[in-house]
């Protein structure tokens, strides 16, 4: 089927917004929307999302991470698909939610069928939509950082690369060990300050070398890492959401900085 | 050997402000992972070899009983004795009574973490038995009185010039003024030491990679040979093995070690694979006259009926080490015990008690690296998630973070409060930002702002934005 047809009804997309980007960024949401409705797609906006669930997941407490996610797979089974511009979320709603509910019968079959649908936004342009390019222009010098759970969860990483690709004036070019965690790691970057800012202190050194005029990866967490690290370093490297590149909004000041 | 997991932390920071230390660990992050990735793109089939792997040890450890009484069975047939030891006391105990019985006074060993997880050097020590670890790092760590900082490199913690010294303070029978500059000449030396060792030698203990239940066969694989010098020159050879080392046949021993090697240090198949079965026959050549398998259980019989199951299928190749960025950064011994890294995370708390070992699988970014590169397949980020739930569970997680998600999770499920809430805290942490749109100082998050700023939203929640757009449309 080409989702892009005219003929058929337009692919009915619940965008998950994820509470970073709800609160942090927007710009992302917005983007996310357009490269959507770009492909064809009708999107939508749940009302009652909040979050995924995964900082209580991750903490162990098991009790809310159920709450929260039932109340997701409510708000979210009608549609088609579910797409996130973030691995780590739809990661958690994709591979996590099933696990969570193994052991709680007519909510694991509802979770199963809410991972099927459930995508990172790069990979749903290119894997489901079969995206070809995007139509923007961006003349800068680009790196992207792999995501962890993007990449190991998911698959995500020739997705984003491709699209960047297609982007008029862009040019890629990769860093030493982009696939290595930024030190992130939701909770663990306050709970291992000093562990996180030696892992993130290798991410940023991996950065400079590159010299890039701007760093891009998939997940809002993991870019605030990145960026305020390297705003603490003084570094002139701008950083932001691979979808804001690729839908063209780049009005927004970059992540942690003016231009 | 001493606890020090409950200091994590401290240890860690302390590790980070090593400047030595940070540069020995350059080599794990470059040479360990550069080679493991040559050699699996090597074989086309790693990842099914992988595979192959995983069933052996699940279906042993399905049938693990049927295969320790065959195993058993099989060594006492070629003349080996058996010992089963619940707990670390009592296979010292069966360690020290071997060494009685055939009064023993010095006992070289091959690298075993079997023998740290017990503490037997100080035990054998306070018993007026001389342990001496043959292994060149094992060695060197012993001469500094310090613990293994990995599985498979103990003394990964060190550099040259840390050991010349060493050896210069211990070696003092040899002249002051020998060179020794290169790694050459400190290998030559300590050969020289440790041949005199082996022939001096009671007893030679050895840990096993492998027990083979069809022929009741223990197997080593080495690099170094000294381990095949610790169990033959000696009269007696005393293997030390925890009880899920069991392969069925030595087909499957040798499907898994294409993986093992592979996995560790990236090479296809280590330098020595030494197989020992039942002690000297009376046409061998060589090889002790006794030979005695010690099977330690130590809390893994009781893993074997819980969410840690999966764990007894490590075969200890030490890449989740390798892999990890938070192993990569502070190193083994900050740790606090035998078993560092995310192997170390999920075992450790099964062996010495999650109220001990909590930081252990809380101090993991969930990267996911240790899985992707296990090469049995061992979900170690889900268990360290599932250490977590206990602690929770338990309170023993810390009260402000328990608060913290109790607040967050509260809100979550109240969209409308939520919302309220988060309108609020955007535009407070807006203004707070100014227009450089960073934050550098921020109450409650210290732990991010000490050494990175926190970029600041710019006002309006996109849920916000998003309603009144959609108002306007």
């Amino acid at each position: 089927m080409d989702p892009t047809s005219t003929q058929a009804p337009p692919v009915q997309v619940a965008l998950f917004v994820t509470c970073l980007v709800d609160i942090f960024r927007p710009t992302i949401g917005f983007a996310s929307i357009k490269l959507l409705e770009d492909a064809g797609c009708e999107v939508h906006v749940p009302k009652v999302q909040t979050c995924c669930g995964q900082p209580a997941w991750n903490s162990g407490d098991r009790e809310n991470t159920l709450e929260i996610a039932k109340q997701v797979i409510a708000a979210f089974e009608e549609y088609d698909y579910i797409v996130a511009p973030s691995g780590s979320c739809a990661g958690m709603i994709k591979v996590h939610y099933p696990e969570l509910f193994e052991k709680i019968p007519d909510w694991h079959e509802r979770a199963l069928k809410l991972s099927a649908k459930t995508y990172e936004i790069t990979g749903f342009l290119i894997d489901i939509l079969e995206v070809s390019k995007v139509n923007a222009k961006h003349k800068a010098k680009v790196s992207y950082h792999d995501s962890c759970a993007g990449l190991r969860e998911l698959g995500i990483s020739k997705q984003p690369r491709k699209l960047l690709k297609s982007v008029e004036g862009l040019d890629l070019v990769e860093m030493k060990d982009c696939e290595i965690c930024c030190g992130f790691g939701g909770t663990f970057a306050v709970k291992y300050s000093d562990i996180s800012n030696s892992i993130v202190s290798e991410k940023t050194a991996n950065i400079v070398a590159t010299d890039p005029d701007l760093l891009l990866a998939g997940d809002l967490g993991c870019l605030m890492n990145m960026a305020g690290k390297l705003k603490r370093q003084g570094s002139k490297i701008k950083v932001r959401h691979v979808v804001e590149v690729l839908a063209g909004l780049n009005d927004d000041k970059p992540i942690a900085g003016r231009d | 050997m001493e606890i020090n997991s409950p200091q994590f932390k401290l240890n860690a920071k302390t590790a980070l402000g090593d400047k030595q230390l940070q540069g020995a660990l350059g080599h794990v992050r470059e040479n360990f992972t550069g080679k493991r990735a040559k050699a699996r793109a090597q074989l086309p089939q790693f990842d099914d070899l992988r595979q192959n792997a995983r069933a052996i040890k699940d279906h042993v450890l399905e049938h693990l009983d049927v295969y320790l009484e065959l195993y058993e069975q099989k060594v006492l047939e070629s003349g080996g004795m058996v010992h089963w030891a619940r707990d670390a006391q009592e296979a010292r105990g069966i360690v020290l009574d071997i060494c009685r019985k055939t009064n023993a006074k010095t006992v070289t060993k091959g690298k075993s973490m079997i023998s740290e997880e017990i503490g037997l050097n100080e035990f054998l020590q306070d018993n007026d038995i001389e342990p001496i670890e043959t292994d060149l790092g094992e060695y060197i760590i012993q001469l500094r009185g310090e613990n293994p900082s990995h599985i498979i490199a103990p003394a990964v913690h060190l550099n040259m010039d840390q050991v010349r010294e060493e050896f210069r303070k211990a070696h003092t029978h040899l002249p002051d003024n020998r060179p020794l500059n290169e790694p050459q000449s400190l290998l030559s030396e300590a050969r020289g030491i440790l041949r005199e060792k082996f022939l001096a030698a009671d007893i030679g203990i050895t840990g096993a990679n492998f027990l083979v239940a069809e022929t009741g066969t223990s197997v080593i694989v080495t690099n170094e040979g000294n381990g095949d010098l610790t169990q033959t020159l000696p009269r007696v050879h005393v293997v030390l093995a925890s009880i899920e080392k069991i392969v069925p046949t030595l087909e499957d021993m040798a499907q898994i070690t294409r993986v093992l090697a592979r996995s560790a240090t990236g090479q296809e198949i280590t330098v020595y694979t030494t197989l020992s079965t039942g002690p000297r026959r009376k046409l061998d050549v060589d090889g002790p006259e006794e030979y005695h398998v010690i099977l330690l259980d130590n809390g893994r019989s009781k893993m074997l009926g819980n969410e840690f199951s999966q764990m007894l299928r490590c075969i200890r190749c030490g890449a989740c080490l390798n892999h990890c960025p938070v192993y990569q950064a502070i190193g083994g011994h900050a740790y606090g015990w035998v078993y560092p890294g995310p192997m170390g995370a999920v075992l450790t708390p099964n062996l010495i008690g999650i109220d001990k070992a909590g930081h252990l699988p809380n101090a993991s970014t969930f990267c996911g690296r240790c899985e992707a590169v296990c090469p049995m397949l061992i979900p170690l980020p889900k268990m360290m998630r599932s250490w977590r739930e206990k602690e929770f569970e338990r309170h023993l997680s810390p009260y402000s973070q328990r608060r913290g998600i109790a607040l967050w999770a509260w809100m979550a499920k109240r969209p409308k409060i939520y919302r309220f809430v988060t309108s609020i805290a955007a535009r407070c942490l807006s203004v707070i930002g100014g227009a450089n749109k960073q934050i550098n100082r921020l109450p409650m998050a210290g732990g991010w702002t000490a050494h990175r700023a926190l970029p600041a939203p710019h006002g309006a929640t996109f849920m916000a934005l998003y309603n009144r757009q959609k108002g306007r449309r």
